[in-house]
């Protein structure tokens, strides 16, 4: 059995191949680890920082672990054996210390990050940012450009450099919206107004997803995230709003309908009120103090 | 009419179309007539009635929620290697083998009953055997509310596993998050199944959790001070606790989410003023306790076996009983970190993450303790301590990756993804799953009188922790590339590899079950080389070990007096064991036909009302008030049995000619738990 052990334990530590990834030599599908904005590289910093500090504690745990494990085995006489000692107050302060010193430096980082990096909290940037209206539907990703006038199905486009304000709503059930690339999620909730900032540093196609199960169709309700130059992107909107399909109210109650595996599709808007009607007209009307957005940015992010 | 006598019961339920559902179903049902058959054959029937069934011996009951457990493992094992084949296979244009409405069943089932009616019940069953034993005790406060208590939970179990083949399951995930297990989205009877299979089942636990925290602070034996209690014992007295205050919260949300589906009102809809989020909240006020509900009793087994083959005392113990203490207290404290993408303020998130960082301090102390107990100790490395060890190295793992997810910031990119899912099992199955095999392998001997094959469970083991990180290194890779957790399907091919990863590491799990299963037949054919009769074979520490194995009906024939911790390890110093006592009559309490019957009416209860069987719900709910009444005014619930009859008990049970065991049948039972005269 012993001669297995050391072989095995090779294999078993080989195996999270994410620690080669966390190098940072890695393709796109990393996508957690490949961030393409300001957000999501401040998170990814974050969860490699977390995760550097608490490596400081925990390899010496597994070291320990397997060391002791060895040497006081039952076969080896060689070794101390002081059957009723069970209390030694300098290894109780240590083991108190440690962990507490490890927490008190980890509180500080959540302190920090949970302000600067909050979903509510504006990015600062010479650009005004570009409001974009999400709504959760069975079973795709409704995302509405008030200021253009227009509407898209499972497709996002944005402006790099541009920062995007996203008020996010469901018209079913509770989903979560999620551009790993771009940083972290937010649910989408009906009756209910949440808010997430984000902004693409770099141009590319980003995947995004509904990370909350929402049902049946719930495998398909991924979007594609485009992020495109500001003048491409303006092109872009110019084609929608003049490209024929229009999202009026009859259109609309058909793509209520529970659907899977939605194509994208792009829409000029005749419904301008449309976010806040799905918004109200599921609940009574109700101010949920907490899911208003922040008045002012916050202290500005270092970029 | 048709509806007034059927509810919504009609025999198009059945899943014929489906072929999966219908072989296991036709199996499953096959083999249950099959053992059926084969008790009758043996015509055991009426001794596993009036042995079993209708025993109010702790002990037995005991053996019960484990028998319990390792069934419904099977089952939640099963569910697992179905969903793990399905996301290895189902890869761009292949859509894998499982409709999706079979697929959301299928996790959700899994998850409820992983959490539900394996660890519950197992960690359950093992308190029911050790706890009384260990503080020398002859039964637990209430014996005959623990029979209750387990037959709630088997009816639930029972009611669950029914969903499989009439009707539906859930299809929302095991934590039902309205409004998708609203009537609105859910219609069907799959969400009720679930309601009523967790409500029914949690007021057992609640009742168990009443009954053991009385238990601990009432009966333990003379001069065994709370702080020279086995620390077993101690985690057992604070997970009660923690049962007897979050399990109310369960109730209540499930309560809520009935009215919303049975009587139209609005506490979590989206229409009429109500909020999901009420719901989420209350939930995690459950159910974060309740990842603490099921893993400190695995610490307390941990702490027990570190002790006991390492031969020397726990280190720490004041320490890992603070650590205990806190890591309760706490546990209230961080149920929002499961929802930090709600939209609170950055300040509540911050709290809660700072809040869940916390706990890794007393968890982090008792990592510690338990590896000073290893030190200068002479390890032998019995399936036990293998267990033991894979869990230290295992759940630091997870325990970081908790931390980080309890980080705000990480978790926005981390949550809902393949990464929390390999956290969770990196802390539940070692954190808890692994801690009761240890357990089952170290009490086995107690309860049934010999040991279970090495050999096999140590094979177990390693097919365990090895299949255990390649199922689940992968999924943490998974979330590093952003894949949510539960999909069917998916378009991605940089995924594909880590998943058939994962499924290989499945079967090897799959290897380590089937050890476990030739582990325990071999060892009941082989009980007679196996067998121990010194009713210690591990060279306890604790009181369990000072009494015959099996114990006899009351345990203890003369209650010993406690002087330390560790209270057998010094009576052996002292050789003070074997000395001859006085036997004095016990008060044992009788056998009640009332346990089962309740499960059973509890059973039809949740039928009907997932059916909407108004009638047979009301009558269901008369019968267990009938059965209350009948009981209350039941004056002959004990029976004593002399002194003459417990020194005879203690002869034959110190003779090794007349050693018995559970496994043999009739003459434990004729020696312990009937009033006839003696063989």
């Amino acid at each position: 059995m012993k001669k297995w052990i050391i072989p095995w334990t090779g294999a078993l530590l080989l195996c999270p191949s994410w620690l080669w990834a966390c190098t940072g030599n890695c393709g796109d599908q990393w996508a957690v680890l490949t961030p393409r904005g300001m957000i999501a590289s401040h998170e990814k910093t974050l969860i490699l920082t977390a995760l550097g500090l608490m490596l400081l504690v925990v390899v010496p745990v597994i070291v320990m672990t397997f060391l002791f494990a060895w040497k006081y085995r039952a076969s080896n006489p060689r070794a101390d054996y002081a059957p009723d000692w069970d209390h030694s107050t300098l290894i109780e302060v240590v083991v108190w210390t440690i962990p507490t010193l490890i927490v008190a430096v980890l509180g500080y980082l959540v302190w920090i990050s949970s302000h600067t990096l909050s979903p509510y909290r504006s990015i600062v940037s010479k650009q005004p940012p570009l409001e974009v209206q999400v709504v959760a539907m069975d079973w795709k990703w409704l995302f509405i450009y008030p200021e253009w006038h227009i509407a898209t199905v499972n497709q996002l486009v944005i402006p790099t450099g541009v920062p995007v304000h996203f008020s996010l709503t469901s018209d079913a059930v509770m989903s979560s919206f999620f551009i790993p690339q771009l940083g972290g999620q937010i649910y989408a909730m009906a009756g209910m107004k949440t808010h997430l900032h984000l902004i693409a540093d770099q141009p590319g196609v980003f995947q995004g997803y509904n990370t909350q199960f929402s049902g049946q169709g719930f495998s398909g309700m991924m979007f594609e995230t485009v992020a495109t130059s500001r003048e491409a992107f303006l092109e872009w909107v110019h084609q929608v709003q003049t490209g024929g399909l229009v999202l009026d109210r009859i259109t609309f109650t058909a793509l209520e309908k529970p659907s899977i595996n939605e194509p994208h599709r792009l829409y000029s808007l005749a419904l301008p009120d449309l976010f806040d009607n799905i918004l109200s007209q599921d609940t009574t009307l109700r101010t949920m103090t907490m899911m208003s957005p922040s008045p002012a940015p916050m202290a500005a992010i270092e970029d | 009419m048709e509806e007034l006598i059927f509810g919504r019961l009609t025999l198009r339920e059945i899943p014929y179309d489906n072929p999966i559902i219908m072989a296991t179903l036709g199996g499953s049902t096959m083999l249950l007539l099959c053992i059926a058959f084969l008790i009758w054959y043996h015509g055991k029937w009426s001794y596993l009635w009036k042995e079993w069934f209708t025993s109010v011996d702790h002990k037995r009951i005991g053996i019960m929620y484990v028998v319990l457990a390792l069934i419904m493992l099977l089952r939640g094992f099963a569910d697992a290697l179905l969903m793990r084949t399905q996301q290895a296979l189902a890869e761009g244009s292949a859509q894998g083998y499982l409709p999706p409405d079979h697929y959301n069943q299928i996790f959700s089932a899994h998850g409820t009953i992983m959490i539900i009616f394996v660890a519950m019940p197992f960690f359950i069953g093992l308190m029911n055997i050790v706890v009384p034993l260990q503080i020398g005790a002859r039964d637990v406060a209430y014996p005959f509310l623990n029979s209750v208590s387990f037959w709630l939970t088997a009816s639930s179990a029972a009611l669950v596993m029914l969903s499989l083949g009439l009707g539906n399951f859930s299809h929302a995930g095991w934590s039902g998050y309205p409004p998708l297990s609203e009537k609105h989205y859910s219609p069907g009877p799959g969400v009720d199944y679930w309601i009523w299979g967790l409500q029914l089942g949690g007021v057992g636990t609640l009742m168990t959790g009443i009954n053991f925290f009385v238990t601990i602070l009432r009966l333990r034996a003379p001069g065994m001070t709370l702080m020279k209690m086995p620390i077993f014992s101690w985690t057992i007295l604070v997970t009660n606790v923690l049962i007897m205050l979050a399990f109310p919260a369960l109730t209540v949300v499930l309560a809520l989410l009935a009215l919303d589906r049975y009587a139209g009102m609005h506490f979590f809809t989206n229409h009429g003023g109500g909020n999901l989020m009420l719901f989420t909240n209350l939930f995690w006020i459950w159910g974060h306790p309740e990842v603490y509900i099921v893993i400190l009793p695995a610490f307390g087994i941990y702490s027990e076996v570190a002790a006991t083959f390492s031969r020397k005392r726990l280190f720490g113990y004041t320490s890992m009983v603070y650590a205990s203490v806190a890591i309760a207290m706490l546990s209230f404290m961080v149920w929002l970190h499961h929802f930090f993408t709600m939209g609170a303020g950055a300040n509540v998130n911050a709290f809660f993450g700072i809040a869940t960082m916390i706990i890794a301090i007393p968890t982090g102390v008792k990592v510690f303790n338990w590896l000073f107990t290893f030190y200068r100790g002479r390890i032998e490395f019995t399936t036990p301590v293998l267990w033991t060890l894979g869990f230290i190295v295992t759940f630091c793992i997870g325990g970081m990756t908790g931390v980080l997810l309890a980080v705000p910031g990480a978790d926005f990119e981390l949550h809902n993804s393949e990464f929390l899912i390999a956290h969770f099992h990196n802390m539940l199955i070692p954190g808890a799953l692994f801690g009761y095999f240890a357990g089952y392998a170290y009490w086995f001997p107690k309860v049934f009188g010999f040991k279970l094959d090495e050999v096999w469970g140590k094979r177990a083991f390693w097919l365990w922790i090895v299949g255990f990180y390649l199922a689940f290194m992968p999924l943490y890779a998974l979330g590093f590339m952003g894949m949510p957790r539960r999909l069917l399907h998916y378009d991605n091919s940089h995924w594909q590899p880590y998943l058939v990863v994962a499924l290989g590491g499945t079967l090897i799990i799959f290897g380590g079950i089937l050890c476990q299963i030739l582990q325990l037949t071999f060892s009941i054919r082989n009980r007679a080389q196996l067998r121990d009769e010194t009713g210690d074979p591990w060279d306890g520490r604790t009181l369990e070990w000072s009494i015959p194995s099996p114990p006899p009906a009351y345990n203890f024939a003369r209650i010993p007096q406690i002087h330390t911790r560790d209270a057998f390890h010094s009576m052996k110093k002292q050789a003070r064991h074997a000395e001859e006592v006085d036997y004095e009559a016990i008060l044992l309490p009788r056998s009640s036909s009332l346990g089962p019957i309740m499960g059973g009416l509890t059973f039809v209860l949740g039928f009907s009302l997932v059916w909407y069987l108004w009638w047979s719900a009301i009558l269901a709910l008369a019968g267990l008030l009938g059965c209350v009444i009948v009981r209350s005014w039941d004056e002959h619930t004990e029976e004593e049995l002399s002194a003459q009859e417990v020194r005879a008990i203690e002869t034959a049970l110190r003779h090794p000619n007349a050693s018995v065991s559970y496994a043999e049948g009739l003459p434990i039972q004729k020696l312990t738990f009937e009033r006839h005269p003696l063989p």
